[in-house]
């Protein structure tokens, strides 16, 4: 029982964290993302997109370095988010809270943001009500609304008037499902059916026969990346479901790198909505996926763009308040920020505080070989729907 | 040799009733945060709830033999219960711990139907797939638990109306912590009892219970719902600390995590639960700093090498090493 | 409607099988030995990278790549029954689940550390890709060559148990270990040579499983749940209790998704409780 002790005296003593002597020309960022697991890939890529910006531009902003203190959440994990954004502000006295791959670990790390008066920019997390939990956070991703509610106005103005809507059961899925469904009927579509998947759902075929029984002229689903979408491709292929007669409306993820690799052939045709793609070809965007290839051996993704602007929006704000990190300085000073990112033309809403910016319509179409997205029309300078409607 | 009276058992117990002097170190130790790291009460307030946990699965599993991986379900139903009642408007937080635990407790009792009928992997698998039905369920009401977005708006009031949940975890930690404390002493005194004798009698071999008069089918029930009532109460010290809750209270993830937290301490050890709780959540909190994206690799190494070279957990490593000296002095 | 009904019960049973093929190992030698080897999915998760390697870097055609995956994984089972697991036989059952869980989490991090966190692709040849219409009905080729494949093995292990000295050996080693030790049956080779076979058999069924469900470094979690209920149901120590409970499971999933798709995974855990409440012991087990 005495090694008890002596053990326990140990793991106190584990806990002891170093002082950290504030160095006066240092800016500490805690970010909080996601690094093993099942969500480790997405969580890599925005790690991924943050070294690429500061390989890009440096360490040093405004006369002060750049320190990252990374923290790895495991997974959907609101409680353990808390802690670590607590344990930053508190203990590692941390400037600025980034990063959050997932929305209930956002949720939750708001509450500090709030509490401690901190600038928090969120590089991935989708949900449209995160940005209301704290006046000092900003967005860099998407939200779904601001997708999917544009990709169903998109959907009637281009002939589609009848949609069978497939979603994943869980929160992105409700989000998008209720987003599209509303944008298409506001335009006078009709909505024939709607079915969920279970989440980690791993085959589709019952699914998609039962959307081939009601035989709509387009269907539109939502589903996490990972095995998925290659899954569900292939469950359409085996039903015979053809892209042409059948227009399939999906997200970026859902047309993901990995995702159209693994497809094949069967994604060919398969209509999607997104911001961006690595393949897209502006010069910024060009020079990014250079950098990225040679820095990580793979290609950038949405999650990455998401890290990639989510630096640059924290570095221009330092430039803007001259290396100070109030959070009332730097948020005012990130409100309205407007610049060319690898993806088109963005901005922060000066009074949401979320992302603007370009939404693409792409289709999956077979280029020099290899499945890619080819955008074919594009909605520029699109808000997030539900502040303006009060939400 | 002393002749086998009545009065041995009782004895015995008396014996282990007692405290011993390390017990009190330790607990006494346990105050030792508040003074030598003050800025990680929140990791501390954290590792006392999922101790608590641990212990709720320990009398089940150390000192009743049902292995449960769906234990999580009566923490994540506390945890629910308490956020819930938060977010409705009364954020009084011993009040709803109360409330949480009760509701734990008649969802513990409910089950316990069922689980004293059955045995070995029948019983390993039923509470699997009632943890994962839990879980499902909570999923799809998302009306209710606010699905995989997790509970908002649960705000808590000051604990005895003085103290706020603050940014450092003070209050956080003390209330865990003081919890943890009642929790235990609740127990040491269940196990030290009788009754505890009669469950490990039916850990050891079930069937012959019945033959010297233990109801053991009713024992059984009345362990689970007290274990269900801790894990409740666990669950909700979780709510209200940081005033979230989310899908992953009730996963497999978090039953699988406990049961891996009490077998590293050492089940049927009363402490297990908590020295568990500590090596495991301070490892992984190291880890997650050093190096995250291999935290799986290190803690895997760990509990291999537990499990070779300390079987029976730490504490039971710790106890042949103790008897082995004993014998060399 | 019987169509789709057929479709629908066609796919499920292919997902039966596929479970079937990843469980089989893990039943029969838990009956046997009573040792719980949580880690029976990481042996399916090497031999499915072993096929993306082969497919994939060098270059060798799918089918060629299964025999590889199988012996892979089987040999690799024989390193670790010989040097951990052996250790462990007469210990509790919790220390079993301990370092089980323990070698899981390492083959997690050891995939994700060599392969990375993405989604591994598989580039199947042209004649197993695509549906084939038979008797008006469309199949997918992939699930019928999953169905074949089973059906082979199922046979083979059958034949196997029931025709030759060796499986009258493991019959005897599962129903009663000690009387057949007394019987001078070399309990431990037996079981040394079931255990690389089931496990080889994991890894087979990995391989093939990348094209259904994909493959990723966290396989090994992913599946032990269902792995667990196909064995839990089917009963100990059973091949026939397995391919039966794999095909229930397997159809009740998909036909719960088609007609209740609101119920979503509810549907698959309450059959499992409700048929273990019935038969504690399985469908076929003994003890």
């Amino acid at each position: 029982m005495k090694r008890i002790r002596v053990g326990l005296g140990c793991a106190v003593a584990l806990l002891v964290g170093v002082a950290s002597a504030h160095a006066q020309g240092t800016v500490k960022i805690g970010l909080i993302n996601v690094l093993s697991g099942q969500f480790a890939d997405a969580g890599i890529q925005i790690d991924n997109g943050v070294k690429t910006y500061m390989k890009q531009h440096g360490d040093t902003v405004a006369g002060k370095k750049i320190e990252l203190i990374r923290r790895d959440v495991g997974g959907p994990a609101p409680d353990v988010a808390k802690r670590f954004a607590q344990e930053l502000v508190v203990r590692d006295g941390v400037d600025m809270l980034a990063g959050f791959l997932l929305t209930p670990n956002a949720l939750a790390a708001a509450d500090v943001s709030a509490q401690a008066k901190k600038f928090m920019v969120v590089m991935n997390a989708a949900t449209s009500i995160i940005i209301t939990k704290s006046p000092y956070m900003i967005r860099t991703s998407v939200t779904l609304p601001q997708v999917m509610e544009t990709f169903g106005t998109w959907a009637t103005k281009n002939g589609l008037k009848k949609c069978y809507t497939m979603v994943t059961d869980y929160g992105p899925g409700h989000d998008s499902e209720a987003a599209f469904q509303r944008a298409f009927k506001e335009a006078g579509g009709e909505i024939v059916g709607a079915v969920r998947f279970p989440v980690a759902n791993p085959d589709f075929s019952a699914f998609v026969q039962r959307a081939k029984d009601v035989n709509p002229e387009c269907i539109f689903i939502f589903i996490p990346g990972g095995a998925q979408p290659a899954a569900l491709g292939k469950a359409f292929a085996e039903r015979g479901v053809d892209f042409t007669k059948t227009k399939v409306l999906g997200s970026g993820e859902t047309t993901a790198e990995q995702a159209l690799k693994a497809m094949g052939d069967a994604g060919l045709g398969l209509l999607s909505a997104w911001h961006y793609d690595y393949k897209s070809n502006v010069p910024l965007n060009v020079e990014f996926v250079k950098v990225f290839n040679e820095m990580h051996g793979r290609n950038p993704d949405f999650f990455s763009i998401g890290g990639y602007d989510g630096m640059h929006a924290i570095y221009e704000a330092l430039k803007k308040t001259n290396g100070n990190t109030d959070g009332d300085a730097l948020i005012a000073a990130a409100k309205g920020l407007k610049w060319e990112s690898p993806r088109g033309p963005m901005s922060i809403d000066p009074d949401t505080r979320d992302v603007v910016q370009t939404i693409y319509i792409r289709r999956v179409e077979k280029v020099g070989g290899e499945l890619v997205n080819v955008p074919f029309d594009k909605i520029e300078n699109v808000k997030d729907p539900s502040r303006a409607r009060g939400g | 040799m002393p002749s086998a009276t009545l009065s041995e058992p009782q004895r015995h117990l008396e014996a282990q009733i007692r405290w011993q002097p390390l017990e009190i170190a330790f607990w006494l130790a346990t105050l030792l945060p508040f003074v030598l790291t003050p800025n990680h009460l929140v990791l501390a307030s954290q590792i006392a709830i999922t101790a608590l946990f641990a212990l709720s699965l320990d009398l089940i599993l150390g000192y009743a033999g049902i292995i449960s991986l769906g234990h999580a379900a009566y923490f994540g139903f506390g945890s629910y219960t308490a956020g819930l009642i938060a977010k409705w408007g009364w954020g009084e937080p011993l009040t709803g711990l109360l409330i949480a635990a009760a509701a734990a407790g008649a969802l513990g009792y409910v089950t316990s139907f069922i689980i004293a009928r059955f045995r070995h992997l029948a019983l390993i698998m039923i509470t699997l797939g009632l943890g994962l039905l839990l879980a499902e369920a909570a999923n799809s009401a998302g009306w209710l638990t606010g699905g995989a977005d997790g509970l908002q708006g649960v705000r808590m009031w000051k604990l005895l109306g003085l103290f706020q949940f603050d940014l450092y975890g003070t209050t956080a930690y003390t209330y865990s912590l003081v919890v943890l404390f009642l929790g235990f002493l609740l127990a040491r005194r269940l196990i030290n009892s009788p009754f505890g004798l009669a469950l490990r009698g039916i850990r050891e071999n079930a069937v012959r219970m019945p033959a010297i008069g233990a109801a053991s089918a009713a024992h059984i029930r009345k362990v689970y719902t007290i274990a269900a009532v801790m894990a409740g109460i666990a669950g909700a010290l979780l709510a209200q600390t940081t005033e979230t809750v989310s899908l992953d209270t009730l996963s497999f993830q978090r039953s699988a995590d406990v049961l891996v937290i009490l077998i590293l301490g050492g089940a049927g050890r009363l402490y297990g639960g908590i020295v568990g709780a500590i090596i495991y959540m301070v490892a992984r909190d190291q880890f997650s700093h050093i190096n995250p994206q291999y935290w799986y690799f290190w803690i895997g190494t760990l509990l291999i090498a537990v499990v070779l070279f300390l079987p029976n957990g730490i504490l039971g490593g710790m106890a042949r090493l103790v008897r082995l000296e004993r014998r060399a002095a | 409607m019987i169509d789709s009904a057929f479709g629908v019960l066609f796919d499920g049973f292919a997902y039966g099988m596929l479970l079937f093929v990843l469980s089989v190992g893990l039943s029969v030698t838990l009956g046997m030995m009573n040792f719980i080897n949580l880690a029976h999915c990481s042996f399916a998760m090497l031999g499915g990278f072993v096929t993306v390697s082969l497919t994939n870097g060098l270059g060798w055609p799918f089918l060629a790549s299964l025999p590889g995956a199988f012996a892979s994984a089987a040999l690799v089972s024989v390193a670790f029954e010989r040097g951990l697991y052996r250790r462990l036989y007469g210990a509790s059952e919790l220390d079993q689940c301990l370092l089980t869980i323990g070698i899981v989490f390492v083959s997690v991090a050891v995939a994700a550390y060599v392969y990375g966190t993405i989604q591994q692709p598989l580039s199947l040849p042209a004649y197993l890709r695509g549906s084939v219409s038979i008797l008006g009905h469309s199949f997918g080729v992939y699930r019928l060559f999953l169905i074949g494949v089973s059906i082979v093995i199922t046979a083979a292990l059958v034949a196997a148990l029931e025709l030759t000295r060796f499986g009258a050996q493991v019959r005897a080693a599962v129903d009663n270990q000690r009387m057949a030790r007394g019987l001078g049956i070399d309990v431990d080779r037996v079981f040394a040579v079931t255990f690389a076979l089931g496990s080889g058999l994991a890894g087979l069924g990995g391989a093939l499983a990348i094209e259904i469900v994909g493959l990723d470094h966290a396989f090994a979690f992913t599946y032990l749940i269902s792995v667990l209920i196909v064995v839990a149901v089917g009963g100990l120590g059973s091949i026939g209790g397995s391919f039966l409970a794999a095909s229930v499971l397997g159809i009740s999933d998909m036909a719960g998704k088609y007609y209740f798709p609101e119920l979503g995974a509810f549907l698959i855990y309450f059959v499992m409780v409700a048929l273990l409440m019935w038969r504690p012991l399985g469908l076929f087990g003994k003890r």
